[in-house]
């Protein structure tokens, strides 16, 4: 037995009884608490479709005022992100650590930048009083002309006064959901940070790669909620 | 015994004495749901007797000085597949039964009198078609199907009459019903049973069945003067209804008369009943339920009308069913000059003025 | 009386508890808090769920002493409310939901799979560590005054109408949310993939079966609640949101996704304590469980249906009538199993050896108990009969025998089997068989009157009721009087035991699961090698063998 013992991988946790089984158990770990994270995205897309049947109008004409362009692009920054990441799963199992590195320091930087293009489009909505409860005003969809450039491109009816508060809701779920998927990445990042260090100190290169794999379930987990949010918020109904 | 007082005695046996153990069957429903209640009594007892009976034989049958070495048994597919039978038959027996019951409970009958109530925190506002109206109390005709038709103002609340066992909750914005035919003359008890806040226990009264002498002499002597529909018609009229829903050809609002039980087009294409939910909504919240051909024009009256004001007007507008009504509501009050309504929407070719 | 017992006591005049153990094996408060063995958790998460259990008790004290009169005297009406509410959620979410799987399910699984330990040991801690933070911030609560929406948060009376610590209990019940999510993920881990050679599914103690199919509850069910719990504080603080139909909401959308979870979570908190039940009964009928595939899968079945009925709570609020009749077929459905179950401990005993300890006693009388209590489900079940009964004391009665005559005597019966397992001694056998009487008793008097109350038509959370209904609840009041005593007694003996019980010795009950095959208190390891299981579980020929062949050795 004792002997067995020193035959461990430094990284083999005492309960364990191979790094096999670490391994296992771990990556179902991570599973499960993805599905977990599922039914917790999953209440909220309940809520989303439900009003979206009550409100069509209102929830079309609203998401017209979020921008497709910061949204693609966020789309497109979010999955080099999870391609990177993957490239540094790829090179931990290599056991790569320069490229480990790089890759998990492109992927800290794609997160953040999509974080900043979330502020960005965010610091739109308050400029144009459109966050519900704190600085909300539904003019914009009384009076669609308000907002030329949007009226030029989908030439919106007025919605009348009782639907025009309903975009309120749209935007209430909007910041939920966006909201608790970036809370998802700021965790993500925050993880990545702590896992960068680990790997410049060559923690990841020597054959123990759990960690990193299954961050790499979580990362691209928050990028798949993003798949789904993007064309709910922002697609479908562009164009009636 | 001797040195408990007398008094203390009697209060006691007093006390006792006036403790119901059973509530009373006033209504047509009662006994039917009583009877699947001792139904499902009886398999209960029939059930906890056997497990109890299971248990008490082999613990004495089988307790270690009688029987000291266990024989190992795998178990019994004939077993298991008994005990997963029959409790499923009789599961599913109650499951009809108990589905017979409900549905019977919230189909109303064709011809059952239509009381409505509303309730806030915390009480609960009873309107009678006559234009009766009670707080905490319902006074209703024995013999007779009245149907209830519950909203809320606020929070849930639920209407509960336990001697007709009946129960359904008042829900904020949108109508439920439940109906029910007394059966015994007597005053009753009247519940809030789902939770609403501080005052929840509160909202309790009373529900007052009369023989329909009593009651047709209640009716009279609690009626305010004007009937349900009458309060709606003057609302109707004050909110200026009437500006847009008129019989005229070129009116900007639909027609009003017989509209109630009617399929209606909407603008977006779908046919509705116009029952009073869609009623409600329509005036809450017009612009999702504009009738086909009409410009979505209407305001919102939400937050403008309470709960019993609504009622009121569908009310009305549920006894709109000839055009003469409505014209005298219209010529009671005053209408914004003809030709100004016109240059708002032009109607070609239906400039007709048929009022006199 | 010998005779009539199983337990066997190793000499006290030379038993000792073993040197090494894991109690002893390092010591110091920061060995304790920064502790990755389970045993030590499951220690931890035993002396803080007893402490809210009290509180709770406290507040149900309280609840009965302000029911024993009709006028509201004691309590004005709003304290009275905050009172049951607290009691509720304490109850609910800081004692039922971890009382099994956390204490005694952390204790024993590893050791029933043949494992060193959780799959996941810091989660395991960190499970700890938010549950008393969710302890704490429900302490605050009540520190603060208090919140009255009652146990469900009904909105939109919890997002608009209370000026109540909403958001403060929300944040509780959430971060409470997600330690029980963490155990539920660590023991659906663990049972997957750290089971020791040889020890195949159908070799599992039923414990670990029950636990496994709460598991699945809670993983899959507990995120619904936090996320509906986010959408009812966010509508609270900036009065917009999706609930309330004066801001375009859906009242029923609530409903809909707080029933999704919370009635699971009535799974969630009986599941574990029929997996109790399932080693007791067998233990002291020496006798494997009847059925065992039966029991393993009914259980399964439960966690299965339990996903598809939460309707039923919703059956007189304007669901539509179709809707009704479906989720009452489902309902009916999700009976059976419990009924499997009764009827295959009841057969357990059959042809046994029966004997009667303290374990065995809770275990009975949770049997009589949980009849009752799953029958009366039936009431509320047909919709029929729902109508009358919902939301009344017949709720609240069939509520209480079943979580607190199911589940708590199951948990105070886990709690007497495992005990010399855990601690290395015995509590004294006749007080603690008094105790168990003295509870069922109380129980009893405590909540059939609720029964005849809730036929009768009483409310619910009512602070006043009409007079008619004093004599049953001073009966109940009474009742509840017994039942504390029956509930602080264990405190007391088992607290005495720790120091001045017998040496109980590895085996006492002469049980079979694994967890008995190692010393008590075990090693921070478990077992000093990993067992290789070459056996059925409840094989009582097997254990018998190994004595024999013990007893030759030596």
């Amino acid at each position: 037995m004792a002997e067995v013992q020193h035959q461990h991988p430094p990284y083999q946790r005492h309960h364990f009884e191979s790094v096999a089984q670490q391994f296992d158990a771990t990556n179902f770990a991570m599973w499960l608490f993805l599905l977990t994270e599922v039914m917790f995205f999953g209440g909220l897309f309940t809520a989303y479709l439900i009003m979206r049947n009550w409100y069509y109008p209102a929830f079309v004409e609203a998401s017209h005022h979020l921008s497709i362009f910061w949204g693609t692009t966020n789309t497109a920054v979010l999955i080099t992100s999870s391609f990177t990441l993957a490239m540094g799963v790829w090179c931990a199992e290599t056991r790569r650590k320069s490229g480990l590195v790089l890759c998990l320091v492109l992927t800290f930087i794609l997160g953040l930048v999509f974080l900043c293009i979330k502020g960005i489009e965010w610091h739109a909505e308050w400029v144009d009083h459109h966050v519900p409860g704190l600085r909300f005003s539904d003019a914009d969809f009384i009076n669609p002309a308000l907002d030329p450039s949007i009226y030029k491109e989908y030439h919106d009816r007025p919605l009348s006064p009782g639907m025009a508060l309903k975009t309120e809701e749209y935007f209430f779920l909007y910041f939920a959901m966006t909201g608790m998927h970036a809370l998802h990445m700021v965790v993500g990042i925050c993880i990545l940070g702590f896992i960068i260090c680990r790997a410049w100190a060559g923690a990841y290169t020597s054959g123990h790669v759990t960690f990193v794999e299954n961050f790499g379930l979580y990362w691209h987990f928050v990028d798949i909620i993003w798949i789904f949010l993007y064309p709910l918020l922002y697609l479908i109904s562009r164009h009636t | 015994m001797s040195h408990i007082s007398p008094v203390l005695w009697q209060f006691l046996a007093k006390w006792l004495q006036h403790c119901p153990l059973f509530p009373p069957e006033a209504s047509t429903i009662a006994p039917q749901m009583d009877a699947l209640f001792f139904f499902l009594v009886l398999i209960s007892l029939v059930g906890l007797t056997l497990v109890v009976l299971l248990v008490v034989a082999f613990s004495v049958l089988y307790s270690k000085n009688r029987h000291p070495k266990a024989v190992q048994i795998e178990g019994s597919t004939l077993l298991e597949a008994t005990w997963t039978i029959i409790p499923l038959g009789l599961f599913l027996v109650a499951f009809v039964w108990g589905a017979l019951i409900y549905f019977r409970v919230y189909t109303p009958p064709p011809n059952a009198m239509n009381i409505y109530v509303v309730g806030k925190q915390w009480m609960w506002k009873v309107e009678h078609p006559g234009g009766q109206h009670e707080i905490d109390e319902l006074h209703v005709p024995v013999g007779r199907a009245v149907q209830l038709t519950l909203i809320s103002q606020d929070v849930f609340h639920s209407f509960s009459i336990p001697a007709f066992r009946v129960k359904r909750e008042a829900i904020p914005g949108r109508y439920t019903s439940v109906w029910f035919e007394a059966t015994k003359p007597g005053t009753y008890n009247l519940f809030c049973t789902q939770y609403c806040g501080t005052g929840h226990s509160t909202m309790i009264g009373h529900v007052v069945v009369m023989k329909s002498g009593a009651y047709r002499k209640w009716l009279a002597s609690s009626t305010s003067g004007m009937s349900l529909a009458q309060d709606g018609e003057r609302l109707f009229a004050s909110l200026s209804c009437n500006a847009c829903h008129n019989t005229r050809p070129n009116a900007r609002g639909p027609n009003l008369v017989g509209v109630y039980g009617s399929q209606l087009t909407l603008d977006d294409g779908q046919t509705v009943t116009a029952d009073a939910a869609y009623l409600r909504q329509a005036i809450l919240d017009p612009s999702q339920n504009a009738t086909e051909g009409y410009a979505a024009i209407m305001p919102t009256y939400q937050g403008q009308i309470s709960e019993g004001g609504v009622v009121e007007l569908i009310e009305y507008i549920r006894n709109l069913t000839t055009g003469y009504r409505l014209q005298e509501t219209l010529n009671t009050t005053q209408l914004p000059p003809v030709n100004e309504s016109k240059t708002a929407a032009p109607a070609p070719g239906a400039q007709t003025e048929v009022n006199p | 009386m010998s005779s009539a017992t199983i337990v066997n006591l190793p000499d006290p005049s030379t038993a000792r508890i073993p040197k090494m153990n894991f109690l002893t094996r390092e010591n110091g408060l920061l060995s304790w808090l920064l502790t990755g063995d389970h045993k030590r958790i499951a220690t931890l998460y035993l002396i803080s769920i007893t402490f809210f259990f009290f509180i709770g008790g406290a507040l149900a004290g309280l609840i009965r002493l302000e029911l024993l009169t009709p006028q509201s005297d004691l309590m004005a009406a709003d304290t009275y409310n905050k009172v049951f509410t607290m009691h509720g959620l304490i109850m609910i979410f800081l004692f039922l939901v971890p009382s099994v799987p956390a204490t005694i399910g952390n204790f024993v699984i590893p050791m029933m799979v043949g494992a060193k330990d959780l799959a996941l040991p810091k989660i395991n801690l960190l499970s700890w560590y938010l549950y008393i933070l969710a302890g704490g911030v429900m302490i605050y609560t009540m520190m603060v005054g208090g919140v009255d929406t009652g146990w469900t948060f009904t909105a939109p009376l919890s997002t608009h109408y209370l000026n109540t610590n909403v958001i403060s209990a929300g944040l509780a019940v959430f971060i409470a949310g997600f330690s029980s999510i963490f155990t539920g993920l660590n023991f659906i881990v663990t049972i997957h993939k750290m089971r020791c050679p040889g020890m195949t599914w159908f070799r599992l103690p039923l414990f670990v079966w029950a636990n496994y199919a709460a598991s699945i509850l809670m993983v899959l069910g507990t995120p619904v609640l936090a996320i509906t719990l986010v959408l009812v504080i966010l509508e609270r603080t900036i009065h917009i949101g999706v609930f309330d139909p004066a801001y375009g909401g859906d009242p029923l959308l609530f409903q809909h996704l707080f029933w999704f979870y919370s009635h699971p979570a009535v799974y969630i908190m009986i599941l574990p304590g029929m997996g109790v039940i399932s080693e007791v009964i067998s233990t002291f009928s020496r006798k494997r469980v009847f059925g065992y595939t039966a029991v393993a899968f009914s259980s399964v079945a439960i966690a299965v249906f339990g996903f598809f009925v939460w309707a039923h709570h919703m059956f007189i609020m304007g669901i539509s009538n179709y809707a009704a009749l479906v989720f009452s077929l489902l309902t009916m459905l999700v009976a059976v199993p419990s009924a499997i179950k009764i009827f295959n401990w009841a057969f357990t005993l059959y042809k046994g050896s029966i004997t009667f300890e303290t374990p065995m006693l809770y275990a009975i009388g949770f049997m009589g108990l949980f009849t009752i209590g799953g029958m009366t489900g039936i009431f509320l079940g047909a919709t029929g009969t729902d109508i009358h009964l919902t939301e009344t004391y017949f709720v609240v009665a069939h509520f209480h025998f079943v979580m607190v005559g199911g589940m708590l005597m199951a948990f105070l019966a886990g709690i007497h089997f495992w005990w010399p397992k855990w601690t290395g001694r015995m509590y004294p056998e006749k007080i603690s068989q008094f105790a168990a009487v003295v509870t069922y008793i109380g129980f009893n008097l405590t909540f059939f009157p609720q029964f005849i109350l809730g036929m009768l038509g009483m409310p619910r959370r009512y602070a006043a009721y009409p007079p008619q209904f004093q004599v049953l609840n001073v009966f109940s009041t009474a009742g509840a009087t017994v039942l504390g005593v029956g509930y602080l007694l264990p405190v007391l003996y088992l607290t005495w035991s720790l120091r001045y019980g017998a040496i109980a010795g590895s085996n006492p009950w002469q049980a079979t699961g694994l967890e008995w095959q190692t010393q008590s208190p075990p090693l921070t390891e478990n077992f000093t090698e990993i067992p290789i299981m070459d056996h059925e579980a409840y094989d009582y020929e097997w254990l018998e063998r190994q004595q024999a062949k013990e007893v030759a050795s030596v």
